[in-house]
């Protein structure tokens, strides 16, 4: 066993810079799309108008930045956790050009104007059919290299990993079920949804709640298990915590989708059982923030000078705030007051910034000097300097959009003595016009930490060289 | 269709179905916890295992806390399930649901607010329109469901009629302006006019003539050849003049201009038709706030008297004034 098998880097190598590359390119998009709220002059011609950019803006970060984050963490972990290279290494690299290809085919289709008008699966069938092999690509080389593993025990990351891929499978084919105009052309697709009405709905609810709940959390969730122990240097806290969080998390997020579609045509009965679900969830979601936060025990002096560590526990701390305000926003009467204003946003920019993209971040700045030869990244200031403006950025951005939720929701419901509205609907509008400005300023503090990643990441290579570490024997028997 | 008796199941055996599944997994999370805790736990020491050099576990107990918390939810969610709908079929026994809530908060609105607009009906439009209250009320009420395409000074813009000038396409009389919110319009012009093989270049010479009619910049020579096709493409409705008919076909020859007077909006117009549609409020709003609104717009400047002799339904453009009724727009 002590040959001079090094585990396969490469294709972590191409998804960790492709993670910043996306992450750049999608947030961009999402600070232009939050100016064209501020200032509508900025909806030039069509393919970059709000409407054709929105859907860009969320898929690019959700899977393209998102997504390229999880292969190369899970690829890492996987092998290092399994003391074996990946299985089927060609697959591996199958699976880092089909979504880069499917990335481009996004950022092409939809300011053209092709898309089903799911939300989070806006992608016509073609690419559809080929996220589906990608996919399905990925869960060979994964659950293959589970399998070729030397240790007797699959590592909670595993479990986390494992459980999105089957997870996001399931959700992709049921929801992408849908019929082509064959008539239109691949080149130029067309499809209709296999459902329609209020099972539509239930169906893209099912699956948009479930893509935060799989891809963005269980995914997410396996990232931490593995780069938080490492970069904390100290044993999870609890592993009973990490096997009931896990099982209750990856059970309860399948009934929370009906919250989404609160005093809508969805039955009664329906839209209480997505209710209570997230509720019940809200125990094995902190599960996850207290096994990662409790690890650092112990170990908190070390918060002080990494800058990668600052990252992560972050991370976790906006994790536990946004996993208790969806619970509290799927209470009916709460959600009253904050369906379809700004606070939802806010809600899913706390998960999206201050727990996916951070995590994300630490992570990646864990994995580049390991990957590239080096020791650390060519400048720890740099990182902390990411760190801060990131924070700041998301500060900014959740609080403006909880202020300007919060009036918008207040605004609509108030009536005069008469019974009238108080407010008309574009007075709503022009009330929220200074937070959605301070949202700007957020995002665009986000999307500069992003960019000295770039630079950082970039010296970090240009000093390195490509090496691709030698496959370790697991510990002695126990 | 009373919703309030329509069953969500097609049968029994599905209600059965969800009641029983939704049970099982709720209980199932509690039983699950209660298992997972007797699990052994050794605090302060690892499980033993590790991975890829420094990856291990400490065997910590539950937190307590978390413990009882996720407990808590599971017996809200019971709870939850006795009193609100839920478990398949079965209402709950507040007898709460949706629908009885809409009803219940409508009901109460109409009881409190209902006098308050009442009060206006057995009043004229025309003294509606005088009266503050009422102007304020109406105000209210068109900046709530009029705003969205007339505007929130009811001027309207591109494909949405100006109401508050004295040009109107289907009447501008108090009994025309209630029609028109009641009952909603629908407003047709077909591509071609009555002749369906006009080409492109005799489109340009009938949007030049009908430029022209209205004083506005036109060539000549186009102008001469569209007054030609005019009679057989488009007097049939407009009129031989273009003088358009009220409730029928637009003023073509007044400076009113829905869709605009550009000489390619004319041509679009002619070449492809335009569609258009005022929806219809009456059920939705009822007839007490129908007449706040009608006196509103009735008083935005533009409204007209009730013809003297019996309502003759739209009275030819012509005789309504030089300013004209019927107007604005199209081609």
């Amino acid at each position: 066993m002590q040959s001079q098998a090094t585990y396969n880097y490469k294709v972590v190598r191409q998804f960790a810079v492709m993670t910043v590359i996306w992450g750049i390119v999608g947030m961009l998009v999402g600070v232009l799309i939050a100016s064209q709220l501020v200032w509508p002059q900025l909806n030039i011609v069509e393919f970059l108008s709000y409407g054709r950019l929105r859907p860009l803006h969320t898929n690019a970060v959700i899977f393209a930045f998102g997504g390229c984050a999880l292969f190369a963490t899970s690829y890492y972990s996987v092998q290092r956790t399994g003391h074996t290279p990946l299985f089927a290494p060609g697959l591996a690299a199958f699976t880092f050009w089909g979504w880069q290809l499917i990335i481009v085919l996004a950022a092409l289709s939809l300011p053209l104007g092709f898309t089903t008008g799911k939300e989070y699966a806006e992608l016509e069938w073609p690419i559809d059919i080929l996220i589906t092999l990608v996919w399905v690509a990925y869960a060979i080389v994964f659950f293959g290299t589970i399998a070729i593993r030397k240790t007797k025990h699959i590592y909670v990351s595993n479990w986390f990993f494992g459980g999105m891929i089957l997870a996001v499978a399931l959700l992709h084919l049921v929801n992408s079920a849908e019929i082509p105009v064959m008539a239109a052309g691949i080149l130029t697709p067309k499809s209709y949804s296999a459902y329609a009405g209020v099972q539509d709905a239930m169906v893209q609810w099912w699956y948009g709640h479930n893509a935060v709940g799989f891809f963005l959390t269980a995914g997410f969730l396996g990232m931490m298990y593995y780069f938080v122990p490492k970069q904390a240097g100290r044993p999870v806290y609890s592993y009973r915590l990490s096997v009931v969080h896990f099982w209750a998390l990856i059970f309860t997020y399948m009934w929370a989708g009906p919250h989404h579609l609160h005093y809508t045509a969805l039955p009664d009965w329906t839209q209480s059982l997505g209710m209570i679900f997230s509720l019940i969830l809200l125990a094995p979601s902190w599960g996850g923030m207290i096994n990662g936060i409790m690890t650092l025990s112990g170990a908190w002096h070390k918060l002080r000078d990494d800058p990668v560590l600052k990252f992560m526990i972050t991370a976790l701390s906006f994790y536990g705030m946004s996993t208790f305000e969806g619970p509290m926003m799927s209470i009916k009467t709460v959600n009253a007051l904050s369906h379809y204003t700004d606070w939802t946003v806010g809600h899913v920019h706390s998960g999206a910034l201050g727990w996916v993209a951070m995590i994300s971040i630490g992570s990646i700045y864990y994995i580049l000097p390991r990957v590239f030869g080096r020791t650390d990244m060519y400048s720890t200031p740099l990182i902390t300097a990411h760190f801060w403006i990131a924070t700041l950025g998301t500060v900014l951005y959740i609080a403006s959009m909880w202020i300007s939720g919060v009036m918008q929701g207040l605004m609509w419901r108030a009536t005069n003595v008469d019974g009238t509205l108080t407010y008309t609907f574009a007075e709503a509008v022009k009330a929220s016009y200074p937070f959605w400005t301070i949202r700007v300023v957020g995002g665009a503090m986000f999307l500069v930490g992003m960019l000295l990643m770039a630079y950082n990441m970039f010296k970090t290579i240009g000093q390195g060289k490509a090496v691709d570490a030698p496959v370790l024997q697991p510990a002695a028997a126990h | 269709m009373d919703f309030n008796t329509t069953n969500d199941f097609v049968s029994g055996f599905w209600s059965l179905y969800v009641i029983v599944i939704t049970l099982v997994s709720v209980i199932g999370c509690g039983v699950f916890l209660l298992v997972q805790d007797k699990a052994a736990t050794n605090a302060g020491n690892t499980t033993g295992h590790v991975w890829d050099e420094t990856l291990e576990e400490y065997n910590n107990p539950l937190p307590n806390w978390w413990r009882w918390m996720f407990y808590i939810t599971v017996v809200f969610a019971l709870i939850y399930l006795a009193v609100y709908p839920g478990l398949g079929s079965f209402n709950g026994s507040f007898g709460w649901n949706a629908r009885n809530q809409y009803d219940a908060e409508m009901k109460k609105a109409n009881d409190q607010y209902a006098p308050i607009f009442d009060k206006f009906l057995k009043m004229d439009v025309k003294a509606v329109a005088a009266n503050p209250e009422a102007k304020e009320i109406g105000q209210r009420l068109f900046l709530t469901y009029c705003t969205q395409c007339h505007g929130s000074d009811a001027k309207g813009g591109k494909g949405f009629p100006n109401l508050a000038d004295n040009d109107w396409l289907f009447g501008g009389t108090p009994d025309k302006i209630k029609e028109s919110i009641t009952k909603g319009r629908d407003a047709v012009m077909p591509a071609k006019g009555t002749k369906p093989d006009l080409t492109a270049d005799e489109i340009k010479d009938l949007a030049n003539y009908v430029r022209s009619l209205s004083g506005l910049s036109a060539d000549a020579a186009r102008v001469e050849k569209g007054k030609a096709l005019f009679p057989l493409a488009c007097a049939a409705c407009h009129g031989p003049e273009g003088k358009g008919l009220v409730g029928v076909a637009p003023n073509l020859s007044d400076k009113t201009w829905l869709y605009g007077s550009a000489e390619e909006e004319i041509i679009k117009g002619v070449t492809h038709g335009r569609v258009n549609r005022m929806p219809a409020w009456g059920d939705f709003l009822g007839d007490a706030k129908i007449h706040l609104l009608t006196a509103y717009v009735w008083g935005l400047g533009g409204g007209q008297d009730e013809p003297a002799a019996a309502a003759a339904p739209a009275a030819p453009a012509a005789d309504a004034a030089p300013a004209a009724p019927a107007a604005a727009e199209k081609k």
